[in-house]
């Protein structure tokens, strides 16, 4: 059976994401335990840009997926299996829209605006308060915590379609290879 | 001629009459905040703790005196990590230089409400002359300045060693302030 596979703006979308969200996620956490000093501001502006990036990537991505139904999940799947695929994806989605979301209104609430490529000024939609700004860090540290274990499944998953059940989940989201076609 | 000499002097006169002379500084009404740029980004802060003296008579705004000595500790830049590093070596180094001092110097009324107030502003052992627009707006005994200004912070050397470059934070700080004062 031919492998249908997800369109080639979702695989770019998709594989993209997954560079930017990783060097996020990495930069998140290394640069909250460093002591204050000008890298720091500058790391910490560049992990807010990059997050708004990824939030706007996000919404064309969902509204792509909206207008370009993926591929079904093979029959083989157990109807649980499937749920959990399903749930899975939600969580990640709900995830990426989420955790840009925290960011941005902590950056509000502790003072320090965000300015998308220090060009672009984002609304501050909270006043500053010290502590709505340490509440709203404790969120998107958490929502962060959460996604690294979704995303663990995430790969988990679809290593485990493709070394175990054989079937072709992960072979559908990768480039193309030229002997296929 | 000496009618209108006479009504010029009892004009003046008018003023004097109900001349109050604002001596009393509110702290709780009072306020010092300053704003600069973080990677181009307006980021505001305030001190929480000033002492001052304050003598003005909006009627004799050239013998009108101020001082202020502004707790460099109490700094509150939003963030703990960011009060202690300013409270530290490179930027205040409160240590040492505990304080910042305002003296006035000569008060100009510049008509209306608006006055212009040059003097002495020393901040870790560094000493400038700054001179400070002021707004002054009374209601009964009780009046109010306004005001801001901007200084260097490298003029004070404020920020050493990896923060003495501005390109992420910025040498401009803006310095608002509002004064709440009442008579005797």
């Amino acid at each position: 059976m031919a492998t249908q596979h997800y369109t080639s703006t979702a695989k770019l979308l998709h594989w993209l994401m997954a560079i930017l969200l990783f060097g996020l996620l990495a930069l998140g956490f290394y640069m909250h335990d460093l002591p204050l000093s000008p890298d720091k501001l500058k790391l910490y502006s560049w992990h807010k840009w990059a997050g708004v990036s990824a939030f706007l990537l996000v919404g064309f991505r969902l509204l792509w997926r909206f207008t370009h139904r993926p591929p079904a999940l093979p029959e083989s799947m157990p109807k649980l299996m499937q749920f959990a695929a399903h749930a899975g994806h939600l969580a990640l989605y709900g995830l990426m829209l989420a955790i840009p979301l925290s960011g941005w209104l902590m950056s509000s609430a502790k003072g320090f605006q965000t300015v998308w490529f220090g060009v672009l000024p984002i609304p501050d939609l909270l006043d500053k308060n010290k502590e709505v700004g340490d509440l709203l860090q404790t969120v998107h540290m958490s929502l962060n915590l959460l996604f690294v274990a979704v995303l663990a499944g995430h790969i988990g998953a679809a290593l485990k379609h493709h070394f175990i059940d054989k079937d072709d989940i992960l072979i559908r989201m990768a480039p193309r290879h030229s002997k296929e076609n | 001629m000496k009618r209108l000499a006479f009504a010029l002097a009892f004009a003046t006169l008018i003023p004097a009459a109900h001349a109050v002379e604002y001596t009393q500084v509110q702290s709780d009404k009072s306020a010092i905040n300053f704003v600069y740029k973080q990677m181009g980004v307006a980021v505001d802060g305030k001190f929480r703790k000033f002492s001052s003296q304050l003598n003005f008579d909006p009627a004799k705004p050239a013998a009108a005196k101020a001082s202020f000595a502004v707790e460099l500790a109490s700094v509150d830049t939003g963030a703990t990590e960011g009060d202690e590093e300013v409270a530290g070596k490179a930027w205040f180094n409160t240590k040492a230089f505990p304080t910042a001092q305002f003296v006035s110097g000569n008060v100009k009324a510049l008509g209306g409400n608006k006055y212009e107030v040059a003097g002495r502003l020393t901040i870790k052992g560094k000493v400038q002359d700054v001179v400070v627009p002021a707004t002054f707006t009374a209601q009964g005994n009780v009046g109010v300045f306004d005001g801001a200004f901007t200084i260097r912070r490298a003029d004070f050397t404020i920020g050493e060693g990896a923060w003495a470059k501005f390109d992420i934070v910025a040498n401009d700080v803006l310095i608002k302030f509002r004064i709440t004062a009442s008579s005797k």
